[in-house]
C-alpha cells in the first residue's frame, strides 16, 4: 500500500505528471474575480470565502481525469486488480495521493489568495480549517467519479457533470464554515456536518468506487 | 403452496416476453384512466373551484406543480428500487426500467420548476429565488442529467445498467445530503409542500371545506399524474426492451457472419 | 497445486464468445493458447485471471495464484526500470528485483527511465514484471510481441526456469517458442448461438 502510495507521488511530482496544475488555477480563477466583480474591497471580502471554496473545487475537479485513467490505460489497473491488494484499498490511496498532490496545497495556498481578496482576519483560520476537513471528502468523491468513467473515451466532461452535483453538501457546509468565520458567526454546526460528510465518504465510498472500478475492468 | 406459486409469479415479469405481453394487455386500462383523471381533476380544479382571496387565480397552478412536483421526486424513488433488484437479481427489464423512467423523471422536474416560476413570480415577485426546495429540485434535475449521461456514454448495456445502478444508489444518499444541507443553507420562501397540507398552503381559511374545495379535484390530478407515469415508464420500458433486443440479434448476426 | 477448468463459458461484452472448456495446468507445465483473432483468446485470460466474471463452469486453484500480463505493459514512463520493477514487487509482497533485470538482460538499462526504452526493451521490462510477482501461474497475452529473436529466446528460458521452479504458464501466442508445451486450440469451443426464440432475461 504504501509502495503504491509513494509511486503515486513520485509520478505526481515527476514530469508531465500534472502537479501544480491544480493550484496554477486556482490561483488564476482568483486573480480573474476582481475583474469579473470589480475590485471595491467590500464587496471581495463579502464573497471571499465563497469564491476561494469554489476555486479550490474547480482546482481539485481538473485533476480527476487522470487519478485513475493513466493506469488504466497502460493497464496498471489490470495488474493491481489481480494483485494481493484489495481494490478498496487501491482507490483509497489513489484518493489520498490525489488529495497529498492536489487537496492540501490548494488548502495552503488559500491563505495568501485570500489576501489577494480581502478575507476578513478572522476568516484566515476558518478557510483553512473547512477546506482541510472538506478537500479529502472531495478527492475521495472524485476517486468515484472517475472509476465511473475510467473507460470512457471522452470521460472528462461527463465526470464534471456526474462529480458536481455531489460536492453540493461538501460546498454548501464547507464555504458557510468559512463565510460564517469570516463574519464571526458560530461555526460549531457547519463544522460538524462537513466533517461528518467527509468521514462518512472515506468511511463508506471507497466500496462503491471498488465495485464501478470491478465492473469497468471487466 | 399458493403463497409459493404467488412469489413466482412476482418475478415472472423480469422476462421480458412476459412483461410485454403483460404490459399491452394493461396499457390501454392505464392511458385511459390516467386521461381520464386529468382531463376530470383539471376541469374541475381550473373551472370548478373558486379563486382564492389572496392569490386569486394563481393558485390554480397548484394543480399541476404539486403532482409534478411528486412525481419528480418519486421517479427517482422509483429508479432507486429498479437499481437495486437489477443488482441483487440481475432482471434486466429492471434495469431498462429505471433506465426509461429517468427522462419522465426529467420532464416531471422540469414541469414542477417552471410551474413554481410561473407561480413565484405573481406571488413572491420573483421568478427564481434560492429557497431551499427549489434549489433541492434544481439539483435533483443535476442528478437526472448525470444518470441520462452516464446510460448514454457507456457502449456495453449490462456494464451500463450496473454503473448507472451504482449512481443511482450513491446519487440518492447524496441528493438526501444535499436537500438537508440547502435547508441548512436558506431557510426560504416556500411553504410546506405535503399534500394533506397543500389546500392549507393557498391560504384558505382554517375551515376544513373550503380546504377540500381544492384537495379533490387535487387528489384527482395526482392520481392522473400517477397512471400518466405509470403509462409512460411501461411504454418506454416497452421500447427499451425493443431497443436492447435488436442490439442483441445485430451482436449475434456479427457472431454467426 | 493444479489450475482446473470445468465447462467454463466466457462471455465479451455479454455475448458468449466461447463455451464447453476443459482442461487443466499442471505444475511444470505450459499450455499454449491458440486460436483465430478475436474468438476469445484474451477474454479467456481474462476471466482466469479473475478480472471478470465467467458465465459459467468452475475455474479451480486460480485463486491469488496468477500473474496476467496484458497487451500493455503497465509501465510508466517516467519512472526508471527499476523503480517500475520495485514497486510491482512490492505490490506483490516480493523484493528482489535481481533474478528479473538478468533474466531479461535489464542490468545496463537499470536507471533509464521507461519512457526512453525502445519497445521491445518496453516489452522486456513489461515481461520481467512477471519475475518479481512471485506467483505461480503465468497468464501471458501475446508476449512476444515488439521483441527481437534473442529476446524471444530470453523469454522462452525465463519461461522455462520458471517452470522448472515448479510454476506453470498459460500462454496465447502464435510463435514457435521451443517450449514443449501442449497446445490448447480453442477454435471448436467457438460459442454457438442459442436458438432464436429463446429470448428470456438474458436477451441471447
Amino acid at each position: 500500500m504504501i509502495a503504491l502510495l509513494l509511486r503515486d507521488l513520485k509520478l505526481a511530482f515527476r514530469a508531465g505528471g500534472g502537479f501544480g496544475l491544480g493550484l496554477a488555477f486556482f490561483l488564476i480563477v482568483t486573480v480573474l474575480v476582481p475583474f469579473s466583480v470589480g475590485p471595491q474591497s467590500s464587496l471581495l471580502s463579502t464573497i471571499a470565502p465563497g469564491v476561494l471554496w469554489l476555486g479550490a473545487l474547480l482546482a481539485c475537479l481538473l485533476s480527476l481525469d487522470r487519478l485513475l485513467a493513466l493506469d488504466w490505460e497502460d493497464g496498471s489497473l489490470d495488474l493491481l486488480a489481480t494483485a494481493p491488494l484489495p481494490l478498496e484499498a487501491v482507490v483509497s490511496i489513489k484518493a489520498l495521493a490525489h488529495w497529498l498532490t492536489t487537496g492540501l496545497p490548494l488548502v495552503l495556498a488559500a491563505p495568501f489568495l485570500g489576501v489577494l481578496l480581502n478575507l476578513p482576519v478572522p476568516g484566515f483560520f476558518w478557510l483553512v480549517i473547512s477546506l482541510l476537513i472538506g478537500t479529502p471528502a472531495m478527492s475521495v468523491i472524485g476517486t468515484f467519479g472517475a472509476a465511473l468513467t475510467v473507460g470512457l473515451k471522452r470521460g472528462g466532461l461527463l465526470l464534471s457533470l456526474l462529480v458536481l452535483p455531489l460536492y453540493v453538501p461538501t460546498l454548501i457546509f464547507g464555504a458557510e464554515v468559512a463565510r460564517r468565520g469570516a463574519t464571526g458567526m458560530e461555526t460549531q454546526t457547519p463544522l460538524l456536518m462537513l466533517a461528518g460528510i467527509t468521514a462518512a465518504t472515506i468511511a463508506l465510498l471507497p466500496f462503491a468506487s471498488a465495485a464501478v472500478l470491478r465492473i469497468n475492468l471487466r | 403452496m399458493s403463497i409459493a406459486a404467488k412469489t413466482n409469479t412476482l418475478w415472472e415479469y423480469a422476462n421480458p416476453r412476459k412483461f410485454l405481453a403483460t404490459s399491452e394487455r394493461v396499457l390501454p386500462f392505464f392511458w385511459m384512466s390516467s386521461l381520464l383523471c386529468l382531463v376530470v381533476g383539471l376541469t374541475w380544479g381550473f373551472f370548478f373551484t373558486p379563486d382564492d382571496y389572496k392569490q386569486g387565480s394563481t393558485v390554480k397552478i397548484i394543480y399541476l406543480h404539486v403532482p409534478a412536483a411528486l412525481m419528480a421526486i418519486n421517479c427517482w424513488l422509483m429508479m432507486l428500487a429498479t437499481s437495486l433488484v437489477w443488482l441483487v437479481r440481475r432482471h434486466h427489464v429492471s434495469a431498462l426500467a429505471a433506465r426509461a423512467a429517468a427522462p419522465v423523471g426529467i420532464v416531471m422536474t422540469l414541469i414542477a420548476l417552471a410551474t413554481g416560476a410561473i407561480w413565484g413570480q405573481p406571488m413572491w415577485g420573483t421568478w427564481w429565488a434560492w429557497d431551499p426546495r427549489l434549489t433541492a429540485f434544481l439539483i435533483l434535475f443535476l442528478f437526472y442529467l448525470g444518470y441520462v449521461a452516464l446510460w448514454e456514454a457507456i457502449e456495453d448495456s449490462d456494464t451500463a445498467a450496473d454503473l448507472t445502478s451504482v449512481l443511482c444508489l450513491v446519487g440518492s444518499v447524496f441528493a438526501l445530503l444535499s436537500r438537508y444541507a440547502v435547508n441548512f443553507w436558506n431557510q426560504g420562501l416556500h411553504q410546506g409542500a405535503s399534500v394533506m397540507r397543500a389546500a392549507a398552503v393557498t391560504g384558505a381559511d382554517t375551515e376544513e371545506k373550503v380546504s377540500n374545495i381544492y384537495f379533490y379535484p387535487l387528489l384527482l390530478c395526482i392520481i392522473g399524474f400517477v397512471l400518466l407515469f405509470i403509462t409512460l415508464v411501461l411504454y418506454r420500458t416497452g421500447t427499451e426492451i425493443r431497443a436492447r433486443r435488436i442490439k442483441a440479434l445485430l451482436a449475434r448476426e456479427r457472431l454467426n457472419g | 497445486m493444479t489450475l482446473t477448468v470445468t465447462d467454463l463459458a466466457i462471455t465479451r461484452g455479454g455475448i458468449p464468445v466461447l463455451e464447453g472448456l476443459n482442461f487443466s495446468l499442471q505444475t511444470g507445465q505450459a499450455l499454449i493458447l491458440r486460436g483465430p483473432n478475436g474468438i476469445g483468446k484474451t477474454t479467456l485470460l481474462r476471466t482466469l485471471a479473475g478480472l471478470q466474471p465467467a458465465l459459467n463452469g468452475t475455474i479451480d486453484g486460480a485463486e491469488d495464484r496468477i500473474a496476467y500480463a496484458s497487451h500493455s505493459d503497465g509501465l510508466k514512463p517516467t519512472l526508471s526500470v527499476v523503480e517500475n520493477l520495485t514497486f510491482w514487487a512490492s505490490v506483490f509482497g516480493t523484493h528482489d528485483i535481481q533474478p528479473a533485470l538478468d533474466a531479461f538482460a535489464l542490468n545496463e538499462l537499470s536507471d533509464r527511465h521507461a519512457g526512453n526504452l525502445s519497445a521491445g526493451q518496453k516489452r522486456r521490462l513489461g515481461l520481467a514484471r512477471m519475475l518479481v510477482t512471485g506467483r505461480p501461474i503465468w497468464m501471458l497475452d501475446e508476449p512476444t510481441v515488439s521483441l527481437d529473436k534473442s529476446a524471444v529466446q530470453m523469454f522462452a528460458d525465463a519461461v522455462r526456469a520458471h517452470l522448472g521452479q515448479g510454476g506453470s504458464a498459460l500462454i496465447a501466442t502464435h510463435i514457435d517458442l521451443g517450449l514443449d508445451g501442449a497446445v490448447l486450440d480453442v477454435g471448436p469451443n467457438k460459442a454457438k448461438p442459442k436458438p432464436i426464440d429463446d429470448f428470456d432475461g438474458g436477451f441471447l
